[in-house]
This record gives C-alpha cells, structure tokens and sequence, in this order.
C-alpha cells in the first residue's frame, strides 16, 4: 500500500495540537519529538508488517498511548488548563480524558484554538504563516522554505522566535477571549495569504504549493463548524478558496500555467464550484461586505462565464471599484484596469494602468509590465508589448511563470496582435 | 524447502519521517517481492530498541541491566522467517534486503528441524 504523502504531515499537526492542550506551550519541543517519534517507530513496524489498512488511526491510537505513557510517568498535566489538568492527574478520570481529547471533534476544536494562538498579535504576520504551517500541518522548515521561495534558515529563525512567543501564552487561544473578533481577522488574513501563495505558485516543479491550498482550505473549513467564528468573512474566506480552487485544474494541469483566459474550462471542478457559490450565498447573509466576499464575488462571476468571452466584465469592475474602497492597493487596482480593458478595449485599460501609483512592490511583480504587454498587444503595437513581455520574463519568480512569460514575449510578433 | 530466519541487525533508523517514508517503501517492496514467490513463511515482527539484559553472573540472583542499548551497531532490530530451497539461496534472497543501504546487515540463520 502506498502511503499518502500528506498523512504524516496531517497526522503530526493533530497530535502536536492535543499533546499541546495536555502540556502547555511550554512543552510544545516535546510535543513536536512525540509526533516525530511515534511516526518513526511506526515506519519500523510497517515496514515488516506492511502498512495497515487505516495507518491514520494506527498514529493516533499510538501518540495516545505516549501521551499516557507520559503523564503516568509525570502524575501531572503538566502545563495544562486547570480543570484538564486535575482531570488528567486522577488515574480515574486520565485515560477517559485522553481518549476524549483524541477524538476528531476535541481535535478540530483544538486545532482551530491553535490557528488562533499562531495568530498572536505579538508574531509578525511572516511568522504567523510559518508557524501554522509547522505547528498545524507538520511542515518542515525545509519543505516551508521551499513553498515560499525563501531561504530554510530565514524560515526556521522565524519559527524559533515564534515558539518563544507562544510559550510566553501558556494555553492554547481560548475561544471565549475578549480578542476574539480580532485574532479571526487575523486568522482569515493567515489563511487568506497561505491560500494565495499556493495559488499563484502552483506548479509542476513545486508540487507541495498545491498543498498549501489544501491545507489552507481545510483549516478554514474549520472555521465554519465552531459558531463563534463562522462568520460571514469566514464563510467569504472560503467561498473565495473553493472557486479559486475549482480553477487549479486548468491552470497547471498540462504542467505549465494557463491564464485565466486561455484555460479550458470545461476542466474546472464543479463541485468545488458549486460548494463555492454555496458558502458565497451564506457569507450574504451578514450585514458586513469584507473584502473576501469581493474577491470571492469576482471568482463567481468567472466561474459563471462558460466561455471566457461570456464574462460579465461590467460586474468585474463594478466589484474591483468596491475591492478598491475597502482595501485599496496596486495589486487590485491593476486587476481592475485588466478588467477595464476587457470592458473598454485596450487603450482604456492602458490609460488606467498607467493612472496607478507606482510602488517598490508593483515594481517587481511580473505580472504588472505582462498585463502592459498583454493591452499593448492587443492595441497592435507589438513591438511595445515585446519589451514589456522581456521585462516581465526579467522578474519572473519560477521556472513555470518563467516559461509561461517568454511564450508571450514569443508571440508579440506584428501579425498576431489579436488573441 | 527448509525454514531460515533473517534476522536484521544493525541499520539506523530514520532521522526524519520523509526518510522514514523512504526506507519503509523499500522493506515493503522488498518483502512483498519475497512473499509473492512463496519464500515468506512469518512476515515476522519489529522489535524494540530498548529493553532489558538479564544475566546471572554466577551469583544466585539474576542481574538485570538496561540494553542492549539501540546505538549498539549489530541490534537485531526484526526478523522474518523464511522458506527457501538451501541456506545458499537464503543467502541470496536475504542479498535484496534494504537495511545494507542504511548501515545494517541480514543474519541468515537455518531453522533446526527435529
């Protein structure tokens, strides 16, 4: 039997998260050599009797028995609340308490208080993602470094400050807190910037990116099962990551990216889509419009489109205005001058692009001087599309985006000035 | 046919899970390759690590020590018993064995048949 790469990813995130809950932030390395431990010993079980039929169970039922293990040897919770922490030290009320924090609700509930505690307002946003990646979804520094394009020991000193951080708060969030409306903003923040950094890096080469989108998805999801913070954001949140989802199919499908426009549609995923427009509906109901429920809007309106030239460009617009008023930045006002330009024809598009104020950011982004070369192009001067096209080709942050650059930069030739 | 016992010693374990993952797919291959031409009689068991060493030491109570301690190079961490026509073609299949990439080696031992 093959083994799912993402279990023991998954799996670690469970059992630190509830080794967490019994021994406190303060023992949070302990938790961590736990889940390494209890998956080592099992590969060396399998590895002679063969991977068993629910391999998932067989880790947890084995991280409980440590966990026992541990607090018979201790005859204390150690670091755990105090009403855990009485139950735990009983040797009447022990194991049933463990198998209780064991079972899959005590574990989501938990895991939804650990996203909660990794969304410190004390931890920069930088490591807020990091450390939910590790602490949740059992990502090494190595494979987070990877993710991210940045370099493993920028990741793990991010990290390492991070743990001190919590170790300072004890217990894991505790959902009834004062902060709470705050922390879920920044819990949807993490989760909205994990989720698009998988999205825009999804690729061939880097296969774990689709995972983050995963990962993000299914710790949002968890946001909609507990009441104090299924919010209209949180059901937005996820709208907007199931219709964006829907689209990973068509977009790295044939192992290079495919633009919006060119990809084939009929290889979205339906389901997604329509759980999508599903949560889109529920996130309605608020009285509050938070910008996921603008960006999930916009995904709507394209996933309704059958054919790119379906689009109801006017609508776009008219959401990328509203995106612009809440969270005005260059990233959206460019998306929305691409939109103007579908609407208007290619000079308008042009004119509100060059309306944008410059900044550091936009100015390495590649997709700003690709999306110039694109209305260029389109405005037949393919020559001033060329150089833009060169570049963006110039900025390119991977391989695939890279490739997917130059084969634009190819084709902005005289004669193929209509796509 | 007679039986053998492989008995594996030595070999480190994995460092990390992903190496972990790595090693296991190699034994299970490894071992279902040999189950699939009939040579595996008990898929045998893993064993621990750590555990205890009694000895007597001449005296009149037996003395009980930790080990054989798990950085000790030839630990029989496992073993499988096997079916096989002579010890030579034991030898043979046991040679297949993934624990050699990870520092270990394969005891062949014929199983004493009375």
């Amino acid at each position: 039997m093959e083994l799912d790469d993402q279990l023991f990813r998954r799996d670690s995130g469970r059992i630190v998260t509830v080794l967490t809950r019994i021994f406190g932030f303060e023992n949070l390395a302990l938790a961590e050599d736990v889940a390494q431990d209890v998956f080592c010993r099992a590969l060396e079980v399998w590895k002679l009797r063969g991977v068993p039929d629910n391999p998932s169970a067989w880790l947890m039922k084995a991280a409980k028995n440590r966990a026992i293990d541990l607090l018979r040897r201790e005859r204390t919770g150690r670091g755990a609340e105090e009403r855990l922490s009485r139950l735990l030290q009983s040797e009447w009320t022990m194991t049933a308490t463990v198998d209780e924090l064991f079972t899959t609700s005590s574990i989501n509930d938990d895991q939804l208080r650990m996203m909660f505690s990794c969304c410190d307002p004390a931890l920069a946003e930088e490591t807020q993602v990091p450390l939910i990646l590790q602490l949740l979804c059992g990502f090494t520094a190595d494979e987070i470094a990877a993710a991210f394009l940045i370099r493993r020991d920028a990741v793990a000193k991010r990290i390492e400050r991070g743990k001190k951080i919590l170790a300072a708060s004890k217990h894991l969030f505790d959902m009834t807190d004062a902060d709470l409306p705050e922390r879920l903003s920044a819990v949807h923040r993490a989760l909205y910037l994990l989720f698009n950094e998988g999205y825009h890096g999804a690729s061939k080469e880097t296969p774990v990116r689709a995972e983050l989108c995963r990962e993000a998805m299914r710790l949002a999801a968890l946001l909609l099962d507990n009441p104090r913070v299924s919010t209209s954001a949180s059901h937005a949140l996820c709208a907007m990551m199931w219709l964006h989802a829907a689209r990973l199919p068509a977009r790295v499908g044939a192992g290079e990216l495919v633009s919006l426009y060119d990809q084939d549609r009929t290889l979205w995923d339906a389901v997604l889509v329509e759980k999508g427009i599903s949560f889109l509906e529920q996130a309605a109901q608020g009285e509050h419009v938070s910008e996921y429920h603008l960006q999930a809007a916009i995904a709507a309106v394209h996933a309704r489109a059958e054919k790119a030239e379906e689009t109801d460009w006017a609508q776009i617009v008219w959401l990328y205005d509203t995106l612009m008023e809440i969270t005005p930045s260059p990233i959206v006002a460019l998306n929305r001058a691409i939109a103007v330009a579908q609407r208007d024809g290619p000079e308008a598009g042009i004119t509100a692009i060059n309306a944008i104020t410059q900044n550091d950011r936009l100015a390495s982004y590649p997709f700003f001087p690709a999306a110039m070369g694109e209305l260029e192009l389109r405005a037949g001067r393919a020559q001033a599309a060329r150089g833009h096209f060169e570049e963006a080709v110039s900025l390119a942050r991977s391989a695939s985006e890279r490739r997917f650059l130059q084969r634009r930069a190819a084709a902005a030739v005289p004669d193929a000035s209509r796509r | 046919m007679s039986e053998y016992v492989f008995l594996y010693r030595g070999g480190r374990r994995a460092e990390s899970p992903a190496e972990g993952e790595k090693q296991m797919q190699r034994w299970v291959t490894w071992l279902q390759d040999l189950a699939a031409k009939g040579h595996i009689k008990d898929q045998g068991q893993p064993l621990d690590r750590e555990g205890k060493v009694v000895r007597r030491n001449g005296g009149s109570r037996p003395v009980i020590t930790d080990g054989p301690y798990p950085e000790s190079k030839d630990i029989v961490g496992g073993y499988t018993l096997i079916e096989a026509k002579d010890i030579e073609q034991a030898a043979e299949l046991a040679g297949g064995c993934p624990i050699f990439e990870f520092d270990g080696l394969v005891e062949v031992r014929p199983v004493m048949q009375m």
